[in-house]
């Protein structure tokens, strides 16, 4: 295969994405690793393995997430948050709040009548409210995450999590389990914790928005769509390929060819 | 040594640290900078962003240099007093006081990044990590002995006001019973809606009780001439300072709100001092000058911003390398305005009464209300197309509402706002890489 593309590569806290996008912006190739502390040597093989496979060896490349500086081969870095704006309004086409909730931190974008960045917040200093806080409780809980959808169904009704700190959740969770709690339960409570935080930070820039997409590696569980939903009283659409929406931001920010 | 040989040499030694040991320190920089400027300086790579430096930043150094050398000898010497920023300075000109600003000196603790280890002190003696950082970096400087300034000297009086917040009340007893030395608190009721004349009233009553307590401490009489004639220069200060702000009106601004955080120093620390009117006469000047000659402060000025709250002193460069960057400069912040904004209301003539209005009706002591008028005001007057409103952790007065005000100047000014976290010296509340990546975002907005 040999066509003129553009790269994107998001180098986030938990993973680094990436894609090649053809002129008309649809993904022709992509990447999805766990990120590796040596950023700048996982980032040049991964944009020469997608040079290699769609035979643009010149392709230009626009990096971004917290690893964004260290992509030798971008010629232009872009913050994520416009990333994900460009990524959800190419995808979508309709203006609306988005969310994205990623390994550490979660951002919430109001993308305005055009496709810009209308406002924005993130979570502050702390990974509550962030992929993390399920990433670390879970496995405490010996729960699989193709494990997590079907129990939060089940779940008759969600057992309280006071805490919103993701340390302080796991030590509460350890007491619930003692206190013979079912696991269903502890669930779904931790489904609706992470939820709320979420709808605190989107707090007012939801009123009035006439869609609510979500993305990030979180929208992949549908666990956390219902309690979102449920949370927000209204529907939430997740974005194509979520985890990719911040690299496909990035490549549709490079100058065409 | 009698005691009254003692306070001969003391005083000496204070006068002689002012008036030739900080003047030959200043003069010995000359000779440094003259065999410096031969050889070729390092570069950091941003000084494309910026026109040249202010020369007064010289005139800055040696004018604080002057007032922390000679205050390491001022106990015993003169009468020395500890007050808040807010705190009419004026009245204890007339009775030869030396007067220490710890928030002045937290921020220059704050510049050098000591803070933190100063605020774990105070930390570790007992204060709560929520209060203000101010406070707790003066305690622990107190505690521990260490400053970047050598010495600060004992106080014999702290007056502290509540014009500012009802912090200072707390902070000062907590000094006060540390180094056992009286306390003077003027209290000036919060104001919600329109100034309330009887509250002015109450405080101008305090400011007389407060001005027979200094005359006690320093043991001399209260001349009323002499008052009025401290109110005159430090009016005329406060109006000299509000010149040099409004300068920024013009497009290119000549210098930044960072560089106004650095040239505060002499308005907060030096007021009623005719040093300190020397001083913003020279800065004034600079600045025509820059206006006249269009030069900016930031070369490529695109993008100019109001910023709300106290300075991250800890990080003031690298932030305004990274805003310069993109061609945006701070124009305007509600905080150096605050001591040009109420100075119009003081009257000579009546000193009490009008340093009531003055000290009482400062923005920071009113409601919301009016903060948003102000801050809609300036976003006018200085034709900002953005505001950054610092969060500030540990200075909950100034933070609070801003989340609303920020809203609403978005709605009402029609500019892009933007809430960023810090906190005036605490680094350890501080996300630089979060910071960076937001402020970014933030400025990109700007494009689309």
């Amino acid at each position: 295969m040999s066509m003129a593309v553009r790269i994107g590569i998001d180098v986030g806290s938990t993973t680094t994405k990436l894609v090649a996008i053809d002129p008309g912006g649809a993904i022709v190739a992509w990447r999805l690793e766990p990120g590796d502390p040596r950023v700048r040597e996982q980032a040049s093989r991964l944009v020469a393995s997608l040079r290699e496979q769609t035979g643009d060896a010149k392709a230009p490349v626009v990096a971004t997430g917290y690893g964004r500086k260290l992509v030798g081969d971008a010629t232009k870095v872009v913050t994520e948050i416009s990333c994900h704006a460009r990524g959800a309004w190419h995808r979508m086409g309709t203006p609306g709040v988005l969310i994205d909730v990623g390994g550490q931190d979660t951002k919430v974008v109001r993308v305005g009548q055009g496709g810009e960045v209308a406002d924005f917040a993130m979570n502050d200093k702390c990974a509550a409210g962030t992929g993390r806080f399920l990433e670390v409780i879970l496995p405490r809980l010996g729960v699989a995450w193709e494990e997590v959808a079907p129990m939060f169904q089940k779940a008759p009704k969600p057992v309280a999590i006071s805490s919103t700190c993701t340390v302080f959740a796991e030590s509460e969770v350890i007491s619930l389990i003692a206190n013979g709690e079912s696991v269903e339960g502890i669930v779904k409570g931790l489904h609706m914790a992470l939820a709320e935080r979420v709808a605190g930070l989107a707090g007012r820039m939801l009123a009035g928005a006439p869609s609510v997409f979500l993305s990030g590696g979180v929208a992949k569980n549908q666990a956390m769509l219902a309690a979102l939903q449920s949370k927000l009283q209204r529907s939430v659409t997740v974005v194509p390929d979520p985890q990719l929406v911040g690299a496909l931001g990035a490549a549709l920010s490079a100058p065409m060819a | 040594m009698s005691d009254l040989l003692k306070k001969v040499v003391r005083l000496a030694q204070y006068r002689g640290a002012a008036q030739v040991a900080a003047p030959a320190l200043a003069a010995f920089g000359k000779v440094q900078r003259r065999i410096k400027g031969q050889k070729p300086r390092k570069k950091s790579g941003k000084e494309d962003l910026f026109g040249p430096p202010l020369e007064t930043y010289r005139k800055l150094k040696e004018v604080l240099t002057q007032h922390y050398l000679s205050g390491r000898y001022a106990d015993g010497a003169v009468p020395v007093a500890w007050v808040t920023s807010g705190f009419p300075v004026e009245f204890l000109r007339p009775f030869g006081f030396h007067v220490v600003y710890p928030e002045n000196h937290a921020a220059m603790c704050g510049v050098q990044r000591q803070g933190v280890e100063l605020a774990q002190v105070a930390e570790a003696w007992g204060v709560p990590r929520d209060v203000c950082g101010y406070a707790r970096c003066d305690i622990g400087s107190w505690l521990s002995g260490k400053t970047p300034v050598g010495r600060l000297p004992k106080p014999d009086i702290l007056l502290a006001c509540t014009n500012i917040c009802q912090t200072v009340m707390y902070w000062y007893r907590t000094l006060g019973r540390i180094m056992n030395v009286p306390v003077y608190i003027i209290d000036t009721p919060f104001q919600y809606g329109e100034p309330d004349e009887r509250s002015e009233e109450y405080v101008a009553r305090q400011l007389e009780e407060a001005v027979h307590e200094c005359a006690r401490v320093a043991g001399r009489r209260i001349d009323m001439g002499e008052l009025r004639e401290t109110a005159r220069i430090s009016k005329e200060a406060s109006m000299l300072w509000g010149e040099c702000i409004a300068l920024s009106r013009n497009r290119p601004a000549p210098w930044t709100g960072f560089d106004q955080f650095m040239h505060i120093g002499p308005i907060v620390a030096m007021r009623g001092l005719p040093e300190c009117n020397a001083y913003y006469r020279e800065l004034r000047s600079e600045l025509q000058d820059r206006v006249s000659r269009g030069i900016g402060a930031v070369k490529n000025e695109q993008h100019r911003l109001l910023w709300d709250n106290l300075p991250i002193w800890y990080d003031t460069r690298a932030m305004s390398e990274l805003l310069a960057g993109s061609g945006f400069t701070i124009v305007a912040t509600s905080y150096t305005n605050g001591w040009a904004e109420t100075a119009h209301l003081f009257d000579p003539e009546d000193p009490f009464r009008s340093a009531a209005k003055v000290y009482t009706r400062v923005f920071i002591n009113r409601g919301l209300e009016y903060r948003g008028e102000l801050l809609r005001g300036m976003v006018a007057d200085y034709g900002c197309d953005g505001a950054i409103l610092h969060s500030n952790h540990s200075c909950k007065p100034y933070s609070i509402g801003q989340i609303d005000l920020a809203e609403q100047l978005a709605k009402t000014a029609g500019i892009r706002t933007f809430v960023l976290d810090g906190d005036h010296i605490d680094m350890r509340v501080y996300a630089r890489e979060q910071t960076e990546g937001r402020l970014t975002a933030f400025m990109e907005s700007f494009e689309t």
